[in-house]
């Protein structure tokens, strides 16, 4: 069975975070801005006569309503039906007819759509695409059908895995008074009231071409795309969107500890997650340092050499529209308790804080962003996807395309000093343990012996 | 299970949840096409020391990929001791000839090479990519891998460790549980039940002496199959190919495996879970990749449970009744066996009515065969999307990989497209009948499933053992 997928494709994407190779450009990405101001990007690649047709919309959960929790994702769903033109979820019949595949997916800033088509095809799908942004038609008993999609779907992402409800609450904890505390999927209180109305409010406020970037990465050029992109999306009138707001997260004055043991968690986890800045090639760096490889710091002092962990990592996001986070996370090998383990975690930050980071370690990092970054290359989706992660949370097309010079001087002493910012910050961080919740003693208990 | 080995490393037991979610789940579509004179030109040569390779060339980006395969795999396994094929799988980038374990992960990482090994059913699996520049280093590295790992102590117990933390975690998981569940009652007593991963009593009992004795006998030439693309010329592709499998022996020693049909036809299994998600697979005999009705089957499979809203399954099951977040039928073809499945998760209060409209589905494709209209749809897509499945140069190793072992010629990917538009109304009738028999499904379940009377009532994942208590 092959059910699961997309969430750690995306997920593996952020790992690997760029790092070029040489002060040229890497992608020699092509913008242009459409009078309504939808802003376009065309990344070529021509291996193959195909395309990725891409709309990333700058709302997402976090952009929600207090109260309408899971609306930019329940909405992202309803896009689907149907329109005048394209109705009775004739969208993606059609996509899948041309020979194309498309989806959707919606994070704290985003709601993106996209469909991989044969390059013939391109205007078809973006003609349906410019269609949809501003024609959709729901009925009732459709929206009442995908609220009970979506709440299945909470139940087999988040309810039935203890460790992923054990996430929410984690980010809930780190995001006080801030909207990223609140589940991208939404609460399942929440998610049981949502309405037609919610989500055509949401979508007349925020669904505009001045809100939204087309993305096409693949066989053709700027100059080919722009007058397609001029006739499907010119018509549609720009229109006043709300400004984006993120509160500022509240101090975390008290050390939070969180404790799950649940029956159906196998291993013991220990974590360790911080607020941290977005955006910081040195925190990326620095998690690559500590934990992005299996020679790098955590698992190599912790697992390899110590025998404390079977697995050990860190983890940094940088693309956020807002505040981000920054984790240390391990699993302890048989015999040695969390606490020991969260120890040793607490001796490789004192070390790190102490010593800092060696040339040898941080030239050893860039290298391996460089050669990874080349191959995104080799991919029609990749690029895409990472423009569209980078400009929905504020940054330019620069951002990616530099990104060798800006590492090219980075020094050892940005990498301690943004240790400094995330490790010795006012902030907690949240202590996060996973525990195995022994079955309670039964006397009759088929099958415990072999 | 496939996973990879950094996330068995660096992640073990636990996925930090993502952020992203999407409209529906992703599966890997079928191998398709479309209307170009050539989908790929695959060159198929015999390298000096006799090894057949299939090569696609491409110098646009400096990257090259290559997929191999040894015939083989769990089957490999000794008697007892599931998880043999997984521990080499998990332990050959440990370190070989003069090279230490973190030394050899280090010339990997540094120089972006990646390297990874997977234990399936039928064959052991191997990818290489690496940027053009460390070519020369990367198949020195993979050579030295093959014939010279060195399992050291240290590392077998680290990577036992490892992998009994993901067992550990699977048996959590009610979609590896249910998984677990089907493949252990539908191969009752045949090696396909077997746990890949192995089981905690496996993990205390297997030796050094069991890698070293499952390399010996599984890499040889007369079982390896390799497809490379990317940025390499034909003579260059020889060359490393020669370097990197020309040392190993001619012959595999392969016990031969015995043909299954699929067991407990028309059963409920249930394994008794606190979710409140029933995951759900059903499944029956399917049909070998060699049949003349495989194309047909395909087409009917895209029609019955592709990813598609339009898809029956999916239509009846989520679109109308809003039951579950995702359903999907699938062809397996195995050497010594096949099925036809599907599988979904839905509440525990609906998952009898679920069923039910499975099975409604099931028969009224075996009854009336599908539409002109839904199989011309259905070609349309299966030959059209075939160039996106090829967008990479892992996708196109992978991919003429899997043509070669499915025994198929370096020419068969430019004639998929035709092969799929031959099929007709009559083919697809024909092989629903024979494949969907709706009354002989095995039903297996994971959950706590409302007003469901189970004819087999499970109380541990089948083919798990626990080590012997002293």
């Amino acid at each position: 069975m092959r059910l699961l997928g997309s969430v750690f494709v995306f997920a593996f994407l952020v790992l690997l975070l760029p790092a070029p190779a040489a002060a040229e450009k890497i992608f020699n990405a092509q913008t242009f801005t459409l009078d309504n101001g939808l802003k376009v990007v065309v990344i070529p690649n021509h291996r193959a006569p195909v395309v990725t047709h891409m709309v990333w919309y700058k709302f997402g959960g976090a952009d929600e309503t207090p109260g309408k929790s899971g609306i930019a994702h329940f909405l992202e769903h309803l896009m689907f039906k149907g329109t005048p033109k394209v109705p009775d979820g004739q969208f993606s019949r059609t996509v899948k007819k041309l020979g194309g595949n498309d989806n959707a997916f919606t994070s704290q800033d985003f709601t993106a759509y996209y469909q991989n088509v044969p390059l013939a095809h391109l205007e078809k799908v973006m003609e349906m695409e410019a269609d949809r942004m501003k024609n959709l038609v729901l009925r009732e008993e459709e929206v009442a059908s995908e609220r009970q999609v979506i709440i299945e779907e909470r139940r087999l992402r988040v309810d039935s895995r203890p460790q992923a409800r054990f996430q929410e609450q984690m980010m809930s904890t780190l995001f006080i008074n801030h909207p990223y505390g609140v589940p991208v999927i939404g609460w399942l209180h929440e998610m049981r009231e949502l309405t037609r109305e919610d989500a055509f409010d949401q979508y007349n406020e925020w669904y505009a071409p001045n809100n939204a970037i087309l993305i096409v990465s693949g066989d053709v050029t700027a100059k080919e795309l722009e007058p397609m992109a001029k006739k499907h999306y010119g018509p549609i009138p720009a229109q006043t969107v709300p400004e984006r707001k993120r509160t500022r997260a509240a101090p975390i004055v008290a050390a939070p500890r969180l404790v799950m043991e649940d029956a159906r968690i196998g291993q013991p986890v220990i974590m360790k997650t911080w607020r941290a800045p977005r955006g910081e090639d040195a925190l990326d760096m620095l998690a690559e340092i500590l934990g992005g490889t299996s020679t790098s710091r955590l698992y190599k002092r912790l697992v390899v050499e110590r025998k404390l962990a079977v697995s050990a990592g860190a983890n940094y996001e940088p693309l956020s529209l807002s505040e981000t986070t920054f984790s240390l996370y391990a699993t302890p090998a048989p015999g040695v308790t969390v606490t020991d383990l969260e120890a040793a975690l607490g001796q490789e930050i004192a070390l790190l804080l102490d010593k800092g980071v060696t040339l040898e370690e941080l030239n050893a990092a860039k290298g391996r962003k460089r050669a990874n970054l080349t191959y995104y290359l080799d991919s029609l989706q990749g690029p895409a996807l990472l423009f569209g992660r980078v400009l929905t949370s504020g940054f330019g097309i620069d951002h990616v395309e530099n990104i060798v010079t800006r590492l090219e001087k980075l020094g050892i002493d940005d990498i301690g000093q943004a240790a400094a910012t995330v490790f010795k910050g006012e902030d907690f961080p949240v202590t996060g343990i996973l525990l195995p919740k022994a079955p309670p003693p039964a006397k009759d208990a088929k099958g415990a012996t072999p | 299970m496939i996973r990879t080995l950094s996330s068995l490393r660096l992640i073990g037991g636990f996925i930090a949840a993502s952020a992203l979610i999407c409209a529906w789940l992703i599966t890997a579509p079928p191998v398709a096409a479309k209307e170009r004179a050539k989908i790929l030109d695959v060159k198929s040569f015999k390298t000096p020391s006799g090894i057949e390779v299939w090569l696609v060339s491409d110098k646009s980006i400096p990257v090259i990929s290559m997929n191999f395969s040894f015939e083989g795999g769990l089957a490999g396994d000794p008697a007892g001791k599931p998880g043999v094929a997984r521990l080499v799988s998990i332990l050959l980038d440990e370190g070989a000839g003069n090279i230490k374990s973190q030394e050899f992960q280090s010339k990997l990482s540094d120089n972006a090479i990646q390297l990874g090994f997977t234990a399936g059913r039928d064959a052991f699996y191997g990818q290489l990519r690496t940027l053009t520049q460390h070519r020369d280093l990367a198949t020195d590295l993979l050579q030295l891998a093959l014939t010279q790992p060195r399992f050291d102590t240290d590392a077998i117990e680290r990577m036992k460790n490892a992998n009994v933390a993901q067992i550990k975690h699977d048996m959590g998981d009610p979609a590896w549980l249910v998984a677990r569940s089907f493949n252990g009652m539908v191969f009752e007593g045949h090696a396909y039940a077997l746990p890949g991963a192995g089981h905690l009593a496996s993990m205390a009992t297997i030796t050094r002496q069991d890698l070293i004795d499952y390399t010996k006998a599984q890499f040889a030439r007369d079982n390896l199959k390799v497809a490379l693309a990317g940025d390499i010329t034909e003579a260059q592709a020889a060359q490393l190919v020669d370097k990197a499998f020309g040392a190993l022996p001619e012959k595999s020693d392969n016990a031969p495996i015995a043909f299954i049909l699929p067991k407990y036809a028309g059963k409920i299994v249930l394994y008794p879970l606190d979710t409140p998600q029933t995951q759900i697979t059903v499944g029956g005999a399917g049909i070998a990749r060699d049949d003349k009705d495989w194309d047909a089957a395909v087409v009917m499979n895209y029609i019955l449970g592709s990813g598609n809203f339009d898809a029956r399954l999916m239509r009846e099951i989520r679109e109308k009744r809003g039951l579950t977040y995702g359903i999907y039928s699938s062809l397996q073809s195995m050497r010594q066996s096949a099925l036809v499945t599907a599988g979904f998760a839905t509440s525990n209060d609906k998952a009898k009515e679920a069923v039910g409209v499975l099975k409604q589905e099931w028969q009224l494709m075996a009854d009336k065969g599908a539409s002109e209209q839904e199989i011309t749809d259905a070609k349309a897509y299966l030959t059209g999307s075939l160039l996106l499945e090829l967008t990479s140069t892992g996708d196109i190793a992978s991919t003429l990989n899997g043509l070669q072992r499915d025994g198929l010629d370096a020419e068969y990917i430019n004639r998929r497209n035709s092969e799929i538009t031959k099929v007709t109304a009559a083919d697809v009738r024909r092989v629903a009948r024979r494949l969907l028999k709706a009354e002989e499904l095995t039903v297996v379940m994971v959950g706590r499933p409302a007003d469901i009377k189970a004819d087999i009532l499970l109380d541990r994942p089948p083919g798990m053992k626990e080590p012997e208590k002293k």
